[in-house]
């Protein structure tokens, strides 16, 4: 009962979120609009007793990750509406509404597939007929983050270690590319390019729409 | 008991609930909300009148005895006042903010365990029962809840917290919030990073992230509640306190770490445009989370209720020793404002990259060592020297490694910002590095008030 109830609003509080990313006029209600989406997700992982996957959920997705989003469109002032009626091509969009439509019955072909396996049965039968081992859940659910850090340090170590290789390259990458060099001209021309660029790509929108 | 589950590892209560399990709640959400609110207003008091005390002024002292009722006199002057929001500013948005902030200021509060005796039955006699105490003939512990997640409920707030800013700041239209807003984002991610790593040498510690396991560890099996010795502020070293209680304030945005709201370069910070009661909740998250902040030291370096039980009411001991010690914490915050100045953006920033998160980083890796050594029972010398030397070796490089960058980036700076140019183009970008450039470009193009909230007018 108390499980149905929280799977519904979590469920519900998902798809608003998601239908309102995608409706939103202004990057920022969008931006909070999928934050709403992964408090959703959040939610559905501690109903599913991944409590640790559940926070890091929060403390990343919606603490780091969108936090990020936002200082981008704020910084780069497109935090207003954007005008979405220009440029997009007839055909884009009836290629689009294909693959949504495609994408949506796959996945509900995949779910109608996995509920065919399991149907009927509950989690008490799928343990006495070995497919789910009850026990080993129950008792892990407070040791999942020792679970979780035993396999990743344990089987999949390179993987762990090649992500973080990855991502050390990516932030060098970005360092190099941002950071303009100061040898030829002193610097101060760097710096001003620096600043009006931005300022120009901030004042267009405005200006066009007045 | 299908799922054979403990009720604490049970948020859905698949084993059936009934009224005591609710009651039980409903009366430690609505004490711990209760709790919370007068602990705000009287923190308000204690923090005004003790910084007159240090300045030689009076403080507070017409509305009742010394002045005690002075916070709640304000409180109903802000919900009488007029409440207005700019004409530039996201209506949703700007209604929306408070209420993230005050919030997440309420939930990070639940895990803190505020009472329950958890010394040893055999020596106190009969109370001690692991932290519980009896309500309702159920057994429950004295905090609202305690997730298996347990002290990462702390982060999750915290982050999310940011929101409240950063969405305050933004959607008010004008610029000095948007500049407030942008310096706090970025200072609380900063911090985050110095503050995640202390909580995480503690857990190391204890081998668990549950707060009613982290304070169990640290109370000893005697009457009198166990010795500070085994506090995790003495077990992880002093580092890991030193790092946390720095990182909190500058999390919590309390002096000398307030540049959020420099009332000297942005009027008033992030809040600039608020009024009424909406101001009121953002004023009653910050002093609530420096009330959250002080019970999460207590919890996570001093014992949390740990403390000597001596006769009579022993339920009640833990809880004295708890307040006193979060009182402790509370006048330390106020010793800070009074007598620290503020710090300038760039020594913020370099301080909690530069400083803080490389000294928990060479911190954990000792702790981490340390537990290595314990678990796998390394006790022959040839053991011992094998695993400092490589270690050493490791700090040794990694340190190395930090003195270069640092180095460079010394270089780099004084090339950007110093070389060829005069002294008056020198002064106003000191701080650019950091500070003044992202806020004048969000000034050049991002401020929602230059065409209206929506773009349409």
């Amino acid at each position: 009962m108390v499980e149905v109830v929280v799977f519904a609003v979590a469920g519900a509080a998902c798809l608003v979120g998601a239908v309102g990313v995608v409706l939103s006029r202004n990057p920022v209600h969008a931006a909070l609009m999928l934050v709403m989406t992964l408090f959703g997700v959040a939610v559905l992982f501690v109903a599913l007793q991944a409590h640790f996957i559940a926070a890091v959920q929060v403390i990343v997705y919606a603490g780091a990750i969108v936090v990020l989003f936002l200082f981008v469109i704020m910084l780069l002032g497109v935090d207003r509406a954007a005008e979405l009626s220009l440029g997009a091509l007839p055909a884009q969009r009836w290629t689009a509404a294909a693959f949504g439509l495609g994408g949506a019955a796959v996945l509900v072909w995949l779910v109608a597939a996995v509920d065919r396996i399991f149907k009927g049965a509950h989690s008490y039968e799928l343990e006495s007929a070995g497919v789910v081992e009850t026990d080993a859940v129950a008792t892990s659910y407070a040791t999942d983050v020792s679970a979780i850090a035993r396999s990743l340090f344990s089987d999949y170590v390179y993987a762990f270690e090649l992500t973080s290789l990855l991502l050390i390259v990516a932030v060098i990458g970005t360092v190099i590319l941002a950071r303009r060099s100061y040898g030829a001209d002193g610097g101060r021309a760097g710096q001003h390019g620096d600043e009006s660029a931005p300022a120009e790509s901030g004042a267009t929108p405005q200006e066009a729409r007045q | 008991m299908r799922w054979g589950v403990a009720v604490t590892g049970d948020p859905l209560f698949a084993d059936g609930v009934d009224w005591g399990d609710i009651g039980i709640v409903g009366i430690k959400v609505l004490v711990a909300f209760a709790a919370l609110l007068v602990a705000t207003m009287f923190m308000i008091w204690f923090e005004r009148k003790l910084i007159s005390d240090m300045q030689h002024r009076i403080g507070p002292n017409v509305a009742g005895p010394w002045g005690l009722l002075q916070a709640l006199a304000d409180g109903i002057k802000f919900f009488f006042k007029e409440d207005l929001r700019p004409a530039n500013a996201d209506p949703l948005v700007f209604r929306l903010a408070p209420y993230i902030s005050a919030v997440t200021a309420f939930v990070a509060f639940a895990i803190v365990p505020i009472g329950g005796v958890f010394t040893d039955p055999a020596s106190t006699g009969a109370a001690g029962r692991g932290g519980t105490v009896t309500l309702f003939g159920k057994e429950t512990i004295l905090q609202v809840a305690d997730p298996p997640v347990g002290i990462l409920l702390l982060l999750a707030m915290s982050s999310v917290a940011v929101y409240g800013v950063m969405l305050a700041g933004w959607s008010s239209g004008s610029k000095y919030p948007l500049i407030g807003s942008v310096r706090a984002s970025a200072q609380a991610i900063s911090y985050e990073a110095a503050l995640g790593m202390s909580v995480v040498a503690v857990v190391i510690a204890a081998g668990s992230l549950s707060t009613q396991s982290i304070v169990s560890q640290q109370v000893g099996g005697t009457w009198w509640g166990g010795s500070p010795d085994d506090w995790f502020l003495l077990t992880t070293g002093i580092v890991p306190f030193v790092v946390f209680l720095i990182s909190a304030t500058a999390e919590l945005n309390r002096p000398p770490f307030d540049l959020v709201e420099a009332e000297q370069e942005l009027v008033g910070g992030f809040h600039t445009e608020y009024s009424s009661i909406r101001f009121a909740l953002f004023f009653l998250a910050e002093f609530m989370n420096v009330i959250t902040m002080s019970a999460i030291m207590v919890t996570l370096f001093f014992g949390g209720p740990a403390g000597p039980v001596f006769f009579g009411l022993t339920w009640l001991w833990p809880t004295v020793w708890f307040l006193a010690k979060v009182l402790a914490f509370l006048f330390v915050f106020v010793w800070f404002r009074a007598t620290l100045p503020r710090l300038r953006y760039d020594q913020l920033m370099s301080l909690g990259w530069k400083v803080l998160i490389p000294v928990m980083l060479f911190w954990l890796m000792f702790l981490g060592l340390r537990q290595l050594v314990a678990d796998q029972g390394w006790s022959t010398p040839r053991e011992l020297v094998v695993v400092l030397g490589l270690s050493a070796a490791g700090l040794a490089l990694g340190w190395t490694l930090l003195a270069a960058a640092l180095r460079a980036a010394k270089r780099n700076t004084a090339g950007e910002y110093f070389e060829g140019q005069d002294l008056e183009a020198v002064t106003p970008t000191a701080d650019a590095p950091t500070g003044s450039v992202p806020a004048d470009r969000a000034l050049a193009g991002a401020s929602p008030g230059e065409a209206g909230p929506e773009g349409e007018s």
